[in-house]
């Protein structure tokens, strides 16, 4: 993300120079001007909310002071210690959440890259019926999520959906019908769902950037004698760092942050198997009514974002600067 | 280039796995929004042995569904409008002019997607809560709050994409314009906006693809009244029966405009991501 924000510096020099409308209006407080609504309303939405949680995250807000937020007692560092404490439930509870969540976000980046990038190449030579194909793999990304998700919940239902049937009835992998929403198969469920979600972006990300690839690199490459897998190696997957680079971040952040699926999946039975962590932080806020404990659990988790942004980003900038050098 | 047959089998098997990874909801989808409810909860069937469309009918009196529709239909597209307004003055911005800020704005909207949601839920409802109180401007259980709520989330998104966009239009139509004494907004207006239009209804569509299906804060700032359907759709399962049928019949029926949409769009999609994305 961070490569699209400097974007404006990397761009050629002179073209800025030349065009710069600043020398035609003396002081440029115009783009300040035009740029004001999306500053109010980010501040008020993003930015001010934010700060508020860092303070909420150092105050004593239960439920007593929630109506009289204004003198709820400053606390100092209790509620991370509280939500940190491996001696106590809240404690193991939240790591073993974040382990959870770990897994699911690796699972669930790692496959839809690779199935993205599989049909993206399946489908980058032009064939009858490419079109249906494309369309018909954007379906998942389109659907409103709740659409996606209840229906995957009828699916995963132990006696009436269609996993089972499927397994256990006809293909007769499985003796006993299981449960799919409660237990330690939740895991497996919401990781599955979270995928058929998820691939489409990464398979849009890659189409996209597969059409700018020029055709002569292909066609030098298969000169020399490259094969298929060669020359993905060689031509596709170089082409396509741009790309990578900001969607493997984006995708990472998403998933990790993902709240819906869980949400609409498991509904209020929270299995510890499918317990995502913004999931529990929620569930941790709303049930206890601790917003103190639950806003340091936030920004607990918002640091972990920013430190594994901040060293993704600085590790790959590097890389790019040295096969520069 | 001839396809060898490794590249084929390749292709034919990638396509047909994710093709029935793909469509297995879908079918469930559809089907099951045709059965009679007891023929649902007998277990699964591949075949409908009986087909009927009462669910389509019955899923609007079993929850006021179209109250839902409607509350998400006017908070969908009216921050869809502004959202993207605001957007594309804030890109015309970031794209023609080279102004002190200008990377620290981009930087922090972007990194504004890094937020888990659940940081800024309780907040914002509390500072929702207190412009009430301070100002008489109700944001909490009303349309009004969920809008300003939901044109924000695809603000970062939209502004990046539409940026880029405007960047691959030539500087030199803003040059002819000036030359011909337009000012800044006629030229954002006569010049710009008629060249970007596939990146626009992209960003468009995005921005109500992300309202439409937002659930976490519609779950919370909405009443009865103004609740939206990605909470209403719960309303089908009560204590004593899953109208399974229903659910599905009204999930399909809410998805098609979004669907829909996408789908037509999809190529000025694309052509937006790769404008943004790729360079």
């Amino acid at each position: 993300m961070t490569s699209t924000a400097t974007r404006g510096n990397s761009s050629p020099p002179t073209s800025a120079e030349s065009t710069a409308p600043r020398r035609r209006s003396g002081r440029t407080w115009f783009p300040y001007l035009i740029l004001l609504p999306a500053v109010i309303l980010e501040l008020l939405i993003h930015i001010v909310p934010m700060v508020t949680g860092f303070w909420m995250s150092f105050v004593e807000l239960t439920k007593f002071f929630i109506r009289r937020w204004t003198e709820a007692p400053f606390v100092g560092l209790d509620n991370y210690r509280i939500a940190v404490d491996l001696e106590t439930p809240i404690g193991q509870e939240l790591l073993s959440s974040f382990l959870v969540t770990v897994a699911f976000t690796a699972l669930v980046v790692g496959l839809s890259w690779g199935l993205g990038m599989a049909a993206a190449v399946a489908l980058q030579r032009p064939f009858r019926g490419r079109g249906v194909f494309r369309t018909m793999f954007l379906v998942p990304y389109a659907l409103p999520l709740y659409a996606a998700v209840i229906t995957w919940n009828f699916m995963l239902q132990r006696d009436t959906g269609v996993i089972n049937h499927l397994l256990v009835e006809q293909l007769g992998i499985l003796d006993e019908a299981p449960f799919w929403l409660i237990g330690d198969n939740a895991f497996l469920s919401v990781v599955v769902v979270a995928i058929w979600r998820m691939w489409p972006f990464a398979f849009l990300m890659f189409m996209a950037g597969l059409q700018s690839i020029p055709d002569e690199l292909y066609e030098a490459s298969a000169m020399d004698g490259a094969s298929p897998l060669r020359q993905w190696r060689a031509v596709t997957l170089p082409m396509l760092a741009p790309v990578n680079q900001t969607m493997l971040l984006v995708m990472f952040l998403w998933v990790f942050n993902d709240f819906n699926t869980p949400y609409i999946l498991f509904g209020t039975a929270q299995p510890p198997a499918g317990d995502l962590i913004s999931f529990h932080i929620y569930n941790a806020s709303f049930l206890s009514w601790d917003f103190g404990v639950g806003s340091a659990m936030s920004v607990l988790l918002l640091l972990f974002l920013l430190a594994v942004s901040l060293v993704y980003l600085y590790a790959t900038q590097w890389r790019k600067g040295r096969s520069h050098a | 280039m001839r396809e060898t047959l490794g590249e084929k089998i390749f292709r034919v098997v990638v396509l047909a796995g994710l093709s029935a990874f793909v469509l297995l909801p879908l079918y469930v989808m559809v089907t099951t929004s045709l059965k009679p409810l007891g023929d649902v909860q007998a277990g699964f069937s591949w075949f409908p042995s009986r087909v009927t469309i009462a669910p389509y009918i019955e899923m609007w009196s079993t929850v006021p569904l179209a109250r839902y529709f409607m509350n998400s239909l006017v908070v969908t597209s009216v921050a869809t409008l502004f959202s993207v307004a605001v957007a594309i003055f804030a890109a015309y911005a970031v794209s023609r002019w080279r102004f002190r800020g200008r990377t620290p704005f981009m930087t922090a909207v972007l990194s504004t997607q890094m937020f888990p949601g659940v940081l800024f839920l309780l907040p914002l409802y509390l500072i929702f809560v207190n412009i009430d109180a301070a100002f008489g401007v109700p944001l909490v259980g009303t349309r009004i709050g969920l809008i300003i709520t939901y044109l924000t989330f695809s603000l970062p998104f939209s502004v990046w994409m539409l940026a880029g966009y405007f960047d691959g239009i030539p500087k030199e139509l803003d040059q002819a314009g000036k030359v011909d004494g337009a000012g800044n907004l006629t030229i954002l207006l006569r010049i710009i906006l008629p060249a970007a239009r596939p990146g626009i209804v992209a960003v468009a569509i995005y921005a109500f693809m992300t309202a439409w299906g937002e659930v976490l804060f519609a779950s919370v700032l909405t009443t009865e009244e103004t609740r939206t359907l990605a909470v209403g759709l719960r309303q089908y399962a009560t204590q004593t029966n899953v109208y399974w049928n229903q659910i599905l019949a009204a999930s399909i029926a809410v998805s098609i405009p979004v669907v829909v949409g996408f789908l037509m769009m999809q190529k000025n999609f694309v052509a937006g991501l790769t404008a943004g994305a790729v360079k």
